[in-house]
């Protein structure tokens, strides 16, 4: 990284320096403005950037030279699965029948595309065990609020409209909630035991008519089993509502369990998570959803099937609960996740929970003296710790993660799940080698013995980043959120 | 058999399994009750190596017609444009595609300012205040747009427009649904929004007014007139703008728009079967902090150096949870970086030039056609699209030009039961004369 004061892109424009290449008008010229009328033509042109290709290349090179991605380094950010991500997706994504294909183009005529499509469904199904699969959310969040949709639809085709209820753990992402009342429910709180698992006493006390469903990730955030799975389902199918699976941390259990055999109705998956899609600095993602049998009716419409050796989208879907985004789900990222599930096949995925939770249990049991470990059964693809320790000699957990940062290092997740204090969520991933994890561990323990002998250099850190540890309240009470050229 | 994403070695593996205290990876899954365990191998099809699934995959792609093997006239919201080299040399930079959401400041400056300079351009494109990082796509943009108006005005009916595209609506109706709000849709007139029946409708139960600019039949609406029907009420006036078109035309911000969304696919994004895309939301300072999604601010560091970082983050999911202004986390950064790429290509000079393209070819589109004595159904000003009359299918049409080479326009019954026979045909600045005419010559031909 650069140590340099680094202009905007509108900084260092100059008026009447282009960087466009577009053809000259080969047709007759026409008089826009009478057409239009005036009122309607633009008065003055858009501050958009004056620079030359070069310049523009340089610009966006320096930007990337200050970014930081799995590529730079170890990325233990828990709950993100921040895995390789292979660079055969990439060429595939943009083979030209895949990336200059119009979603409105004759059914005939991308019969190629449709085939991936079909094939990572019936794909995702199997490891997921559910009925069907729908690729058109875009995101997890954006599956998790299809999830609930089809729930509602469920409950009111039965006649059912007083489940106004969605339970969710204390210890759930931040997605659940707000998904639950973008689809209109009120979320209902079940608290986490002291195993750190879903307390199923409290789960009997708020289950009721009026559940339409819970929302539930397993393993679970701070990275456990919830052993109990099946007694939980059976409370809650019992009560009338439905089970809906996070797939967030589906990269901890593939081939081992499914969520459709632990008794999940709905399920969501992150492709950019398990299945390697990259994150692209927070997007684009994919949000895939299956269904059991009884929900499949109310999967978002169009329906892509197989029907006489053809893919074809049916639209006559009358219980379903509609579309959810236009044309058909981001396919560019699906065919990346398509193409990494071809190269692992059934053995590939099954080892890549093995050895996902293989490290993240060598790392805790590393880490355990150090730091404290709230809970310490054995964890599956990731652990979470507590910074308190740390915390009682002044040194508290975002600390330790801007201290990560002098070493090369992105810090793990902070301050979440919130039922663990001054926590830390790490998460390895199976594709980082052995040497990396020790290499992380003993820093770990050098931030730690810091922290005793030499707080200081632990509180101020970083110490090597291109900036320091930024203004945020100033920058949320005074916003600044786009720059405005100086007369 | 061998995977090279795996770099566990056997003796990394019983290194490891005993600082643990366990003698197999299987006592590690000890806690996925029996009654839960799969006992079969999944059911996938086998590994491939990377030279046979390439191969494969590409004989795939292979048997896809795109808009490069033929010539397209098919827009309807997805357009051909042409996208500087620069952009995938950019976006292929690894430290951006590997990275996520930039939660850790000091290491993703480059990330947090290339987003600040996105939101940047869309506010100068739009004419508005504030813009966000992204959003899934320019429909679900609109739906959070629909919501954000219920939710500011505390009202629970919308009315929009059904020069709106077709599945924009039907994703308005999807979250209006989960919101309890009434969706009105407002029928149109000789192709753009039909006034009279807004005006009609409006009352202060309305949350807000939905219009597309240029709307789906490639029709300039008449904002000026609109804002006049709106500027009266409460009712928040919410537009979707191809933001191309705002190079040329008069931004959604210059006639009062609350809010403006849209989709900046046509800049850098390939059609890539519809998605990823990349929606943008942008809006009025008044409206900031009920902004959906992700906001990077500038402010400085503790040596009063200038920076960016994510913020107003209490309107998100992750603090606020089920208060959060909407439930969305990922977005899509990546193609908002392309955008932001192919934005600065065009520049500040280019943009009106490429917009002023895409006007130029479609009025010689509509002169060809009309000279042909081909109809073209809408006499008002248009951008890149227009409507023609077919009189018969225009799905078998359409299997016909595929064999001359050519991708034709839309057709419009699939959404529209009373436009049967009338094709939506689009012409950006890659279009060239030679193109346009055989087109004309082959309709002609057909429909004769």
């Amino acid at each position: 990284m650069t140590n340099q004061d680094f202009p905007l892109i509108f900084e260092h424009s100059k008026a009447g320096r282009t960087s466009y290449s577009l053809p000259e008008l080969d047709t007759p010229e026409f008089d826009l403005t009478e057409t239009v009328g005036s009122d309607y033509v633009r008065k003055s042109e858009p501050e958009l950037p004056e620079l030359s290709e070069l310049q523009i290349i340089r610009h966006y090179t320096g930007l990337s030279r200050r970014n930081y991605g799995v590529d730079s380094g170890f990325y233990p950010l828990g709950s993100c699965t921040m895995k390789y991500n292979p660079k055969i997706n990439e060429d595939v994504a943009r083979l030209e029948g895949f990336s200059h294909i119009h979603p409105y183009q004759p059914e005939s005529t991308v019969q190629g595309a449709l085939e991936v499509m079909y094939d990572l469904q019936q794909s995702l199904a199997e490891i997921t065990g559910m009925f069907e699969v729908s690729l058109q959310p875009a995101a997890g969040a954006h599956g998790e609020w299809t999830g609930l949709m089809m729930i509602r639809a469920f409950h009111e085709a039965n006649g059912d409209f007083n489940r106004t209820k969605v339970i969710v753990p204390d210890s759930a992402h931040g997605t659940n909630p707000a998904s639950a009342t973008v689809a209109g429910f009120e979320s209902v709180t079940v608290k986490t035991n002291e195993r750190g698992l879903v307390d199923l006493e409290d789960l009997r006390r708020v289950v009721g008519a009026d559940t339409a469903a819970l929302m539930l990730t397993n393993p679970n955030t701070l990275g456990l089993f919830e052993e109990e799975i099946m007694e939980m389902a059976k409370i809650v199918h019992q009560a009338g509502g439905r089970l809906y699976y996070d797939g967030a941390n589906l990269n901890a259990i593939m081939g081992y369990t499914r969520p459709g055999d632990m008794g999940f109705d709905v399920v969501h998956l992150n492709l950019h998570k398990t299945f390697t899609g990259p994150h692209g600095g927070g997007g684009p993602g994919s949000g895939p959803v299956g269904v059991s049998k009884e929900l499949a009716p109310y999967l978002p419409k169009p329906v892509l099937l197989k029907k006489e050796g053809q893919y074809v989208f049916e639209y006559d879907r009358p219980n379903s609960i509609g579309r959810v985004k236009p044309f058909y789900g981001n396919f560019g990222i699906n065919l990346r996740a398509y193409t990494y599930i071809r190269t692992m096949g059934a053995e590939g995925l099954k080892k890549v929970s093995e050895y996902a939770v293989l490290n993240a249990n060598y790392m805790m049991r590393s880490l355990q003296a150090t730091y404290e470990l709230p809970y310490t059964q054995h964890c599956k693809h990731e652990f979470v710790l507590s910074g308190k320790k740390q915390k009682k000699l002044g040194v508290r957990t975002l600390d330790i993660a801007k201290r990560l940062l002098d070493y090369g290092y992105h810090p793990p997740t902070i301050y979440f799940p919130l039922n663990v204090e001054e926590a830390m969520m790490v998460e390895p991933t199976e594709t980082e080698a052995k040497e990396t994890l020790d290499g992380f561990i003993e820093t770990m323990i050098e931030i730690a013995n810091d922290a005793e002998k030499n707080p200081e250099i632990v509180q101020d850190a970083p110490h090597t980043t291109i900036v320091k540890r930024m203004d945020e309240a100033t920058a949320a009470r005074k916003p600044v959120l786009r720059y405005t050229k100086k007369d | 058999m061998e995977f090279r994403y795996l770099p566990m070695t056997a003796d990394d593996k019983s290194e490891m399994l005993s600082k643990i205290g366990v003698t197999s990876t299987e006592e590690l899954f000890s806690d996925i009750p029996s009654s839960v365990r799969l006992t079969k191998e999944l059911d996938l099809k086998i590994p491939k190596s990377e030279a046979e699934l390439m191969k494969e995959l590409s004989l795939l792609a292979k048997q896809n017609i795109t808009v490069k093997s033929h010539t397209s006239f098919l827009g309807a919201g997805v357009y051909d444009h042409h996208i500087p080299s620069i952009v995938d040399h950019i976006i292929s930079r690894s430290e951006f595609y590997t990275a996520y959401t930039p939660y850790q400041p000091e290491i993703s400056q480059g990330e947090l300012q290339a987003i600040f300079e996105f939101q940047t351009m869309i506010c100068e494109l739009t004419g508005m205040e504030v813009a966000n990082s992204s959003m899934y796509d320019g429909g679900t943009a609109l739906a959070e747009a629909a919501n954000l108006s219920a939710a500011q005005t505390k009202r629970k009916k919308i009315l929009v427009s059904k020069t709106v595209h077709p599945e924009s609506r039907a994703v308005i109706h999807s979250y209006a649904k989960g919101q309890g709000i009434e969706v009105i849709e407002i029928d149109h007139a000789n192709g753009i929004t039909n006034l009279e029946l807004l005006r009609e409708q409006l009352s202060d139960e309305i949350a807000s007014v939905v219009i597309q600019y240029p709307n789906f039949f490639g029709q300039i609406e008449p904002l000026a007139d609109i804002q006049k029907i709106v500027a009266d009420s409460k009712t928040m006036f919410v537009v979707s703008s191809n933001p191309l078109a705002l190079g040329y035309l008069t931004p959604p911000g210059e006639f009062g728009a609350d809010i403006v969304v849209g989709d900046t696919q046509v800049f850098g994004i390939p059609a890539q079967f519809g998605g990823p895309h990349c929606g943008y939301f942008a809006t009025t300072k008044k409206l900031m902090r009920k902004v959906p999604g992700r906001l990077v601010g500038q402010t400085v560091d503790e040596n009063g150096k200038r920076g960016f970082v994510l913020t107003l983050q209490a309107r998100e999911q992750h603090i606020r949870r089920d208060k959060a202004t909407s439930n969305i986390c990922s977005n899509q950064a990546l193609n908002a970086l392309a955008s932001s790429v192919a934005m600065s290509s065009i520049g500040k000079q280019g943009m009106k030039k490429m917009a002023w393209l895409n006007m130029q070819k479609t009025h010689y589109m509509k002169k060809m056609l009309t000279d042909k004595g081909i109809r073209v159904v809408f006499s008002g000003p248009m951008f890149n699209e227009l409507v023609i009359d077919i009189g018969k299918s225009v799905t078998k049409l359409n299997q016909v030009l595929l064999t001359k080479g050519f991708i034709g326009g839309y057709d419009l019954e699939k959404s529209y039961s009373e436009l049967t026979g009338y094709m939506l045909v689009a012409v950006t600045e890659i279009r060239t004369k030679a193109e346009i005419d055989t087109f004309v010559e082959e309709v002609g031909a057909l429909i004769d």
